[in-house]
């Protein structure tokens, strides 16, 4: 419906980061995502970077009730949801308050004028009118709008009282910076029909503020340039725009279905890792039974009774509930089980800060649990990379029997981006480890296979093969109780050296740049996309910095020590205390530099580009 | 067929290789014993027996039936079990458990599967005390009791494992006697006849640290007088000579006439006479009630997860990994 007019010049950017903020029943994840998804299917490339408090509802224009929700969006390849931002929407002074500092200087502030009386203002603290600076227009393209004036104008006479209207008003927003990027309102239209579709009067309303936004925006002098970001030479493929934590569920899917499996996910609610829950319970029809447990335990300890009886168990859950597990993941490494255990990692000691992002469980998932527990850990590094990841979190608790972490965390669970869908002949084969009743003679529940030192999944309903199994040490081969000294130190090597063989199955490890140099980045995790932006800019610096991101955080690849002898140094920037430093340093007696970081927030690859220039100044 | 042939047991072929541990008199002996000769007569095919132990005394009990079995973590054992009927519903699920697994750090997961009514069947062995840990007193010991952590006593009030399970919804909720072999084979079988959670309580002896603790319940020379036996559709009646009765009055429970004796009812719209029983006094004049005190049909989860599953994938159709794939708004780049 809006066709630029001609006298409107239309500039255009290679990307855009736009943030929109507001209160946390505003609808700010819903615009965000709206806006996300129009250029997804744009063809941009993305990154996203929702930011929300834990409090559902937190009280109205409080500092700490204020959400937001960052698009990047790109004719470029990018890795990172951007550091300062190019366009600010600040429905309140709250809003205003808390994201002013990261607009840059010339960008476009779009300010709800509407919702800044004395209240408002009492609220997010300010004893004058911010808007009241005249120094606003001078930094910024200064847009001030009443925009809750303008959604009860555009809704009259639909029937809704003030404060459902009220309600459209994130629509508007997003109309007027659909209008102002050249985007096409349909997404969002026919989302908004399916969405309301049974609720015409709420429907109707919704579809006319947002086209009221674009409207306003083609015909206020406020708005003098239209901005255009073209669509970005991905890849060859087929795309769609994920979230990490859907890709995760995707990923735990397929790689269950190319091991012919089936699915059992055992799961308590809890932040930021219950969408996984959410995802899986959705796949109904391919073998995935969902299992909302009592507890943290439960959940665990479920998933183990379901891989005992020939699933696949997994289980969900972030850092305080991995705790929780810790005991029923010695059960799983002892009775040599499959199992796969997502831990969507969030920030801080015990409850901390639920919704924001850290790494800060690397220490915990490769050795957390009482006494030698051995388990491989898997790390996704992008949103899109989280199905991956849990495929190859399938492949090795599968093949090798062994209870296996994946860590995700809270910025790759609610980020989202373009992830170009595999090829079904691109994904991996897993084989299963099963015995049969044709094994029956002489069957050893404990015997293993030497390649993998793998035990045989013997599945209760499978004739010939009663066995018994448990927490209590083992005796090689039989699996009978033993309290054998030497069988116990036998079994505690042969448990270690099944999780070390792991290795031999990783391809070699990639090195992004050159091969060998003054200065390697090596990273795990969320970190990724940052780490690349920052090597990438210090590539066009000329600066000597490669980069190497670590998949399996544990067992180390085998060829890692001797990677990274090839630098004269390694930084490795991590959201936690220096926990892979620490490992590094220990595995190989390297002099590794950690950089380590915990706010809550993902790095910036310009604050990365600024620790390598001083590293190698 | 021959594969759906009742197979045909003797106890010997549930008896495993593992040499049995427990201490000489252990009640545990008699229950293994009684619970060996039940299966051999269930007409289940014994790879399909799963038997799920927490920790404690009792809990080695999968060790030593020659059938599939986990011991497991404490407490954890119904969870597990849980996750075992839900992702194969073809197994016959047992659960061994003691008072200090199922009621103290295992409560929780007790009282969920009670509620979810899963498929399986729990036998939780009473003794009153923490026995592998050393004589600790338990959430079913007895007040007042002199155990090494309570020294002056115990002051917990304790929990009565019938009233917990009747609280929690358990469809089925059944209570015997280690040494009474006959009537403990007889509550297994209609507990494995139960479509729904069966939840057990055997009381039965720790000779070491609480040795008689059931005495005036179930030694020879009392148990006649002191114990009545609750039969769905039956009259209670009891005493050697089955010269006894109970009768139900609104507010009481009184020994009256076997003519004048209730039927009792094990199923009924909310177990209040079930509750009521399971509350009486062991030191009163009226006797404590063995048996069956509730059976009711309930929806049992692990079907109705499974109907679930087939009713979305009829009307989906199966998932492939194309269709996993294709999913959702996609665009190309060429």
């Amino acid at each position: 419906m809006t066709t630029a007019q001609p006298e409107v010049p239309v500039q255009e950017l290679d990307e855009v980061v736009i943030r929109f903020a507001g209160d946390s029943g505003d609808g700010m994840q819903l615009t965000g995502n709206q806006f996300t998804n129009t250029s997804a299917l744009f063809g941009n490339d993305l990154a996203t970077f929702p930011d929300y408090p834990a409090e559902i509802r937190a009280p109205v224009g409080t500092l700490f009730g204020v959400s937001g929700f960052q698009v990047r969006l790109s004719s470029n390849d990018i890795h990172t949801p951007g550091d300062k931002v190019d366009v600010l929407v600040a429905m309140n002074p709250a809003a205003l308050k808390t994201n002013l500092s990261d607009l840059k200087e010339g960008g476009m502030l779009l300010v709800n004028t509407g919702n800044f009386g004395k209240r408002d203002l009492e609220k997010a603290h300010y004893s004058d009118n911010p808007l009241d600076d005249p120094s606003l227009e001078q930094r910024f393209q200064y847009v001030p709008l009443d925009l809750n004036e303008a959604t009860l104008k555009a809704v009259e006479g639909s029937g809704l009282s003030n404060k459902e209207a009220l309600r459209c008003k994130n629509l508007l927003a997003l109309g007027l910076l659909y209008y102002t990027y050249s985007r096409s309102l349909d997404v969002t239209e026919k989302w908004l029909e399916g969405k309301f579709g049974k609720k015409p009067q709420i429907l109707d309303a919704n579809l006319r503020a947002l086209r009221a936004g674009a409207m306003i925006a083609e015909n206020s002098e406020l708005f003098h340039t239209r901005y255009s970001v073209p669509a970005a030479d991905l890849p060859k493929g087929t795309y769609r725009n994920i979230k990490g934590n859907e890709a995760l569920a995707m990923g735990l899917v397929a790689g269950t279905r190319k091991a012919d499996l089936r699915l059992f996910y055992g799961s308590y609610p809890i932040t930021p890792a219950s969408d996984v829950l959410h995802s899986l319970s959705r796949y109904k029809n391919y073998n995935v039974y969902t299992f909302q447990a009592e507890d943290e335990i439960a959940a665990v300890t479920s998933a183990i009774g379901a891989s005992y009886a020939g699933a696949l168990g997994m289980t969900g859950t972030s850092g305080p509930g991995l705790a929780l597990k810790a005991e029923a993941l010695g059960l799983a490494v002892m009775i040599e089980l499959p199992l796969v255990v997502v831990n969507v990692q969030r920030a801080g000691p015990s409850t901390g800060m639920p919704t924001k992002t850290e790494q800060a469980d690397l220490l915990q998932a490769v050795f957390g649990r009482n006494s030698e527990a051995p388990m491989p850990v898997v790390a996704a590094a992008s949103p899109g990379d989280c199905f991956h990841a849990a495929m190859e979190a399938v492949r090795i608790a599968v093949t090798h029997m062994t209870p296996v972490m994946l860590l995700s965390d809270g910025y790759l669970g609610n980020g989202a981006e373009p992830f170009r869908l595999p090829a079904v002949s691109e994904l991996p084969d897993i084989v299963c480890n099963k015995a049969t009743a044709a094994d029956a003679d002489g069957f050893l529940p404990y015997s293993r296979n030497p390649e993998t030192l793998a035990r045989p999944w013997a599945i209760p309903g499978t004739p010939g093969l009663m066995h018994r199994v448990g927490g209590l040490e083992k005796e090689d081969l039989t699996g009978n109780v033993s309290y054998d000294p030497e069988n116990h130190e036998r079994m505690t090597l042969l448990r270690e050296n099944k999780v070390l063989k792991v290795a031999e199955s990783y391809g070699p490890t990639e090195v992004f740049g050159e091969s060998s140099g003054k200065l390697l980045v090596l990273g795990w995790g969320s970190t990724y996309g940052a780490i690349r932006g920052a090597v990438q800019r210090a590539h066009s610096k000329g600066l000597s910095v490669s980069q190497v991101h670590v998949r399996n955080v544990w067992p180390l690849p085998q060829d890692l020590g001797e990677v990274m002898s090839r630098f004269d140094r390694v930084l490795v920037p991590e959201l936690n205390r220096g926990q892979l430093c620490r490992l590094l340093r220990s595995e190989y007696l390297i002099d590794a530099t950690s950089l380590p970081k915990v706010q809550g927030k993902p790095f910036g690859s310009e604050e990365l580009l600024a620790h390598i220039e001083e590293i190698l100044a | 067929m021959s594969t759906t042939e009742t197979p045909t047991y003797k106890k010997k072929d549930f008896v495993s290789d593992q040499e049995v541990r427990w201490c000489p008199g252990c009640g545990d002996y008699a229950i293994l014993n009684g619970v060996q000769q039940a299966f051999a007569t269930l007409g289940v095919p014994k790879e399909k027996f799963a038997v799920i132990s927490g920790i404690g005394c009792s809990s080695r009990f999968p060790y030593y039936m020659d059938t599939y079995g986990f011991h497991t973590i404490h407490g954890r054992a119904p969870a597990i079990a849980s996750g075992v009927k839900i992702a194969n519903p073809e197994l016959d699920v047992w659960v061994v458990t003691g008072d200090g697994d199922a009621l103290s750090i295992g409560g929780n997961h007790l009282i969920h599967a009670m509620r979810r009514n899963l498929n399986i069947k729990v036998m939780l062995f009473n003794n009153r005390i923490y026995g592998l840990t050393k004589g600790q007193y338990s959430p079913t010991t007895v007040p007042g009791m002199k155990t090494p952590s309570t020294p002056y006593g115990s002051l917990d009030a304790p929990f009565n494992p019938i009233a917990v399970a009747l609280g929690a919804g358990a469809s089925f909720v059944a209570r015997t006697v280690d040494t009474q072999i006959p009537h403990l084979k007889e509550i297994l079988a209609q507990a494995h006849a139960h479509k729904g959670f069966a939840f057990i309580e055997i009381l039965q002896n720790c000779v070491i640290f609480n040795d008689g603790a059931f005495e005036h319940i179930v030694g020879k020379e009392v148990r006649d007088d002191h114990q009545v036996n609750l039969r769905h559709g039956e009259p209670m009646v009891y005493g050697k000579e089955l010269d006894k009765g109970l009768r139900l009055t609104p507010n009481d429970i009184e020994i009256c006439s076997p003519a004048e004796a209730s039927v009792w009812k094990a199923d009924g719209p909310t177990g209040a006479n079930a509750f009521r029983l399971c509350q009486g006094s062991e030191t009163a004049e009226v006797p404590v009630p063995i048996g069956l005190f509730r059976q009711v049909e309930r929806p049992v989860l692990e079907d109705q997860i499974h109907a679930q599953v087939n009713s979305v994938t009829e009307k989906l159709g199966e998932g492939t990994l194309e269709a996993l794939l294709g999913a959702g708004e996609t665009w190309d780049v060429d």
